[in-house]
């Protein structure tokens, strides 16, 4: 009896291992899988020929929803950087940040016509003339970042936790209500510059269009940008010194404050440059549009583990796949639900994410 | 600015020295018959009359957030998911939704003879808790594990899917022609509350809406006050503030937990009903994100934790988003010659007030006892005890 229960116990024990550690895989992996297996034995309807639809028995259709999940999951991991950083210094859900990226999206918008770009530029000029939009608008919000930072969150350093949040929630408000008089309260669609649903070349039966190439051409030399700042430089030392104990490392002589600002400038300037990416990738903005975007970058931080950038990027990608995915499978409706149902199974099966580490509050 | 404020503090504790007794009890029986008069100081449906009925609902709902936020420390962000069950239990058990079953149970002779569910409000009332707090216990239990911020994100997961669900729930069948919600439509014509004694309930006539909430929110805070005071409320603020000393000290874990979502849910419900019923249709574009957070920042700048600052809390930002907002300041803008209109930058505004009022006073309006000591004790050591504790202010988790 006794060794019945033992022999139990220790079966029990192992599933709890293994879904510890392979839950989450197994239950990211599952989507793609299964809508793989479907498409090579069912088949898919890929087009209708004469009133005859055409179905094909082949992987392309996965191709091409996880090309477009992975470059949308561009803009959402440049946008979670910016939440991971913030959270990772000071422990605070930084709330204002989608709206940030909004901001960054109209002031992009906001640029081309006085720069003089159009839909008739040559490629030389639009390509500079995009080249300073994205500068001046990772500075403008950057430096908006980092104003948010010192008007609502440092006065409330040492006030409970929950009072910075509620400051943040309120920007997000303020933030929003100024896109709201700056660009009206229904979607606005922009001039599509580089023709971002154009096909650039195909892989394998996927078109890779325009749009996708651009999130990455963008995304990847910020975020390397970023890591080679964070791990090389001094000032990227205090951060990560000031992230691990604040008040040891003011004690060591760093500003402290001046390197939470310096965070908020990183995460506000990588929220900027999603910012530009968006408006010309979806050709339209919106007043709401920050909204849903934190949110969503939100659970990619949480996903790959929040405070580490790596899985911010991980993260973002991910979510961004199950967008796709179930944008195309389920039924774009239902695509929130599915986001929000893999926040918690993550929250279940791993609650320090994919990359994170084991700490106190996630334990 | 530091002497400034002690010279406040020391002022204020020369006068609470010198309020008798019976102060607090003469101002909670002074404050009771206000409210009751309330209606006959305004025109039976006036904008004041339904700003403030929408108020005293809205003080129903921070009063259940603040118990799982406030006293037990679970930072829940997706409180709209109770408001949504609350009005949805209302929708499908007083309309014509269902309109192929015929189910009635004392309502009025209107109702009586209309196809669909349809049962008094009262019943309603206990249904909506019951679904609300069963809601709240699956909700809490895989956040039973995690601690601050990764709670508040599982509960935000939740209250976001199922608003989603509210939305789609159109094209999800339950057989027989029906479904499980009607979306962005709404679910139409809610059966007004009926009582055989008491006056009609129409929207020409509000008063009774607002007696009948107002006598909501009295049992709600009594109910409140004596859970404070009991063995449950000592043992939520105990977790509250060291969860591994509490567990260690006997206080069971899971039931206590459980009990403080079950219970705030169910409060968030009935206000939720009482939406539904008074609103007269139950609509999935209620049920936003933006909502949870409206409620959150009514606990937070009532003060944390604290009873009668969860109602005023309600109260003052119900009172400014229903009635200063839309029927008192809403031309301003034109009178400087700007072309909008407030209604459409309310949420600006309400953000500006959020960040003003938490920079200048964090431990909100009407501070708990408890955490006003851990505010002001570095400012006014009055005691030893004060002073042996210097960190309260920095150690806590939220």
């Amino acid at each position: 009896m006794v060794r019945a229960r033992d022999g139990a116990a220790r079966v029990l024990a192992a599933i709890r291992r293994f879904a510890g550690r392979w839950g989450l895989i197994v239950a990211l992996a599952a989507l793609p899988v299964y809508y793989g297996a479907t498409d090579l034995f069912n088949g898919y309807q890929a087009a209708v020929v004469a009133g005859h639809p055409v179905i094909h028995h082949d992987l392309s259709k996965l191709g091409f929803n996880f090309a477009e999940g992975l470059s949308d999951g561009a803009i959402w991991a440049l946008i979670a950087i910016g939440y991971t950083l913030v959270y990772g210094i000071i422990e605070l859900i930084n709330f204002a940040h989608g709206d940030v990226f909004m901001i960054g999206s109209f002031t992009a918008v906001g640029l081309w016509a006085p720069l003089g770009l159009g839909l008739t530029t040559g490629p030389l000029g639009l390509a500079w003339g995009l080249l300073v939009t994205l500068i001046v608008t990772m500075l403008t919000t950057g430096s908006m970042n980092v104003l948010i930072e010192r008007v609502a969150y440092r006065p409330l350093r040492n006030a409970p936790k929950l009072a910075p949040l509620i400051t943040a929630v309120g920007f997000s408000f303020i933030l929003q209500n100024i896109g709201l008089l700056w660009q009206g309260g229904s979607a606005k669609s922009v001039p599509d510059l580089i023709g971002a649903q154009t096909t650039a070349f195909t892989i394998a039966g996927v078109p890779i269009l325009r749009g996708y190439l651009l999130s990455f051409i963008v995304m990847i030399p910020l975020v390397f940008a970023l890591t080679w700042f964070i791990n090389r430089t001094r000032a990227g030392k205090a951060m990560r010194a000031t992230a691990q104990d604040p008040e040891a490392a003011r004690l060591m002589g760093i500003n402290t404050n001046a390197t939470i600002s310096l965070t908020f400038l990183l995460g506000g300037m990588l929220a900027g440059a999603a910012g530009l990416v968006y408006a010309l990738y979806q050709t339209n903005i919106w007043y709401f549009q920050g909204f849903k975007a934190g949110l969503i970058a939100f659970t990619a931080a949480v996903m790959g583990g929040i405070g580490n950038i790596r899985g911010a990027v991980l993260g973002g990608l991910i979510i961004g796949v199950i967008q796709s995915l179930s944008d195309s499978r389920i039924g774009p409706q239902w695509t929130e639900a599915v986001v929000f149902g893999y926040l918690i199974a993550i929250m279940v099966l791993r609650p320090r994410g994919l990359l994170g580490e084991e700490t106190r509050e996630a334990g | 600015m530091s002497e400034l404020r002690a010279q406040l503090a020391e002022w204020r504790a020369a006068f609470e020295e010198r309020v008798p007794r019976w102060w607090n009890r003469a101002l909670a029986i002074l404050l009771l018959v206000v409210g009751v008069i309330f209606p006959f100081l305004t025109g039976s449906s006036s904008g004041l009359l339904n700003g403030a009925i929408i108020a005293v609902a809205y003080a129903v709902m921070s009063l259940g957030l603040n118990v799982v936020v406030g006293m037990a420390g679970l930072l829940d962000l997706g409180y709209v998911a109770f408001y949504a069950l609350g009005a949805y239990s209302m929708g499908w058990f007083g309309s014509e939704f269902f309109a192929k079953l015929n189910i009635h149970v004392l309502v009025s002779p209107v109702a009586g003879q209309l196809p669909g569910i349809h049962l008094n409000f009262v019943l309603i009332l206990i249904a909506s808790v019951v679904v609300c707090a069963v809601a709240g216990m699956i909700i809490g239990l895989p956040t039973l594990r995690l601690r601050g911020d990764y709670i508040a994100i599982v509960t935000l997961a939740f209250g976001e899917i199922i608003g989603v669900i509210a939305v789609n729930g159109q094209s999800v069948s339950l057989g027989n022609g029906m479904t499980l919600t009607a979306g962005n439509l709404g679910i139409s014509a809610v059966d007004p509350p009926y009582f055989p004694i008491s006056r009609a309930f129409s929207l020409l006539d509000e008063r009774p809406w607002y007696w009948l909430i107002f006598g909501i929110l009295l049992i709600v805070l009594f109910v409140n006050l004596r859970i404070r005071d009991s063995r449950l409320g000592r043992a939520w603020v105990a977790l509250r503030e060291d969860e591994v000393a509490a567990v260690s000290m006997g206080i069971p874990l899971v039931k206590t937990k459980m009990l403080a979502y079950a219970i705030g849910a169910a409060f968030g419900g009935m206000a939720g009903a009482f939406f539904g019923a008074y609103y007269t249709t139950v609509n999935a574009g209620q049920f936003q994100f933006g909502f949870s957070i409206f409620i959150l920042a009514m606990v937070i700048i009532g003060g944390l934790g604290s009873i009668w600052g969860a109602v005023l809390g309600g109260l003052l930002l119900g009172l400014i988003n229903n009635y200063l907002i839309p029927d008192v300041l809403n031309d301003l803008p034109s009178k400087f010659g700007l072309h909008f209109q407030l209604t459409s930058v309310e949420f600006g505004i309400f953000g500006f007030l959020l960040v003003i009022v938490m920079v200048l006073r964090p431990q909100g309006l009407l501070p708990e006892r408890r955490r006003k000591l851990e505010f002001t004790s570095d400012l006014v050591t009055t005691t030893d005890t004060q002073l042996a504790e210097p960190s309260a202010t920095s150690g806590g988790v939220i």
